[in-house]
């Protein structure tokens, strides 16, 4: 069986506009949460008028005509990109041997919304022929494609919360399956606009705490109050390892295995057992050849709602069993906000550096943990894993839908 | 109602902020397609905003004879009387 390395990582995202600011700020326990200062922040009477925004617009990257031609959505995967690949040594591999699969949760949401601003203002007439190619979902997939010129397929599966770990899985999936050697994997969204943020905080999804922005997000605190809107993307380059060794390039960790189930349950509540959940976390495990005892440390996905959170604490407790006791668990949401379909794909960067450099960040804001929490919870500062021996983690990603995905990585 | 020198200085602004080019290449004799290196979508998008900026209507199926910058000065000039 082929075995999947990691060997580039790019972010853009509300703590830092790349991996080693984005780690730092991590490891220092640095919120990304702010007040809106957008003109548009107090037109509507929102109920939450907070988020985590980017704090190097894509703006300050990207050429005007370049960043015209996309949705904001695209504009930070193709930063990340850029990153990744960069950081990956800018891979010599022939292009049908190269994949994309950069999903967003929600699509081109702004280009959308922004068109139809345009026509009920001016007319039909002054629709923009690039607003299709724009707000269509797959476009951030479609821009990486033509960026690298990768033409071994390029894929945008979409599964609300849970995209951007799909992606890495079903990147993996394409290497293993043998349709490429590299594949530049990762999750994007730039929902931070009035109309999603009206309808998350319609459904009771949004923490409402606009007094407190920074101690919003609070995965496992009793107190906690919904999730935290966050933007931005994370990108990672998977390459075969046989490809990687050929050509000496620096592995970051392996990716091996990833579990993907669906709860069959609701369309927006997740199963009250778990039991999706844990299923593909034990299947993330059995396809890496695991078991419960290699796991080292878990980035969950504990977005910071009442129910959610536990749910998944609980399904970690059950598979893991007392063997969780010595399971590092980080929820980086406390930091980062709810990236939505990056959220996998910038937590997974979290977990490759997590293992890369031994060390587990903080989880931020709790102040009163769940009573009913049984896993180790890094709180506040970075804690170190054991500093010897393979090491895996489990990255686990779940979205309105009842889509689950773990995926698990190893030490390289 | 804009002259020549007019339309063809709004219509460089357009297609600088579309493309990047600097207004100064934007001159009558060069190729939306073989100088500007203008895609058809790009193209599209000049077009509208041109539309706008002018107050003229520029059917679709008239883009593809504005071969050159000239072709569109002259156009938008006589589609606005």
């Amino acid at each position: 069986m082929t075995t999947v390395v990691v060997t580039g990582l790019g972010t853009t995202n509300p703590l830092g506009g790349d991996v080693a600011s984005t780690w730092d700020a991590a490891l220092a326990g640095r919120s990304g949460v702010r007040t809106l200062d957008n003109d548009w922040a107090e037109t509507y009477g929102m109920a939450v008028n907070f988020a985590g925004q980017l704090v190097v617009p894509t703006s300050e990257v990207l050429s005007r005509p370049e960043a015209k031609r996309m949705d904001p959505s695209a504009q930070m995967a193709i930063v990340a990109t850029r990153e990744a690949w960069a950081d990956a040594g800018s891979p010599e591999v022939d292009h049908e041997r190269l994949g994309a699969v950069v999903s967003s949760g929600i699509g081109g949401v702004w280009t959308l919304l922004s068109a139809w601003d345009t026509m009920k203002e001016k007319g039909a007439a002054r629709v923009l022929p690039l607003t299709v190619p724009m707000l269509m979902p797959n476009s951030p997939t479609a821009y990486v494609s033509l960026e690298l010129t990768a033409r071994a397929g390029a894929h945008s599966p979409v599964s609300a919360c849970a995209s951007g770990a799909e992606a890495i899985g079903m990147g993996f999936e394409m290497i293993q399956s043998g349709r490429a050697d590299v594949v530049v994997a990762g999750g994007t969204e730039a929902a931070i606009h009035p109309l999603p943020i009206s309808a998350f905080a319609a459904m009771a999804a949004l923490s409402k705490r606009n007094d407190d922005p920074a101690g919003a997000s609070r995965p496992y605190d009793t107190s906690r109050d919904g999730f935290v809107l966050g933007e931005g993307a994370g990108v990672v380059v998977l390459e075969s390892e046989e490809h990687a060794k050929a050509r000496g390039a620096k592995i970051y960790a392996r990716l091996l295995g990833v579990g993907m189930t669906a709860d069959g349950h609701h369309i927006a509540a997740p199963e009250p057992n778990g039991a999706g959940q844990t299923r593909a976390m034990q299947l993330s495990l059995e396809r890496a050849g695991l078991t419960t005892r290699d796991v080292a440390h878990v980035n969950a996905h504990a977005t910071s709602t009442p129910v959610g959170d536990m749910i998944e604490a609980r399904g970690i407790r059950g598979l893991l069993g007392e063997h969780a006791d010595e399971v590092l668990l980080s929820a980086t949401k406390s930091m980062t906000g709810h990236l939505l379909g990056g959220a996998g794909a910038l937590e997974s960067v979290f977990t490759i550096k997590a293992l890369q450099e031994r060390t587990a960040p903080p989880t931020i804001n709790v102040t009163d943990p769940d009573p009913e929490l049984q896993v180790d919870l890094v709180r506040d500062t970075p804690r170190a894993l054991p500093a010897d021996g393979d090491l895996a983690a489990i990255n686990n990603s779940f979205g309105f839908g009842g889509h689950n995905v773990a995926l698990t990585f190893a030490t390289a | 109602m804009a002259d020549k020198n007019e339309i063809l200085a709004g219509l460089a602004e357009i297609v600088a902020e579309e493309t990047g080019l600097d207004t100064a290449e934007v001159q009558l004799d060069k190729s939306f397609t073989d100088d500007l290196d203008i895609d058809s979508l790009s193209m599209m998008t000049i077009v509208t905003l041109a539309e706008e900026k002018f107050d003229v209507r520029i059917p679709d199926e008239k883009v593809k004879d504005l071969t050159t910058v000239g072709d569109a000065v002259d156009f938008i000039e006589a589609a606005q009387s």
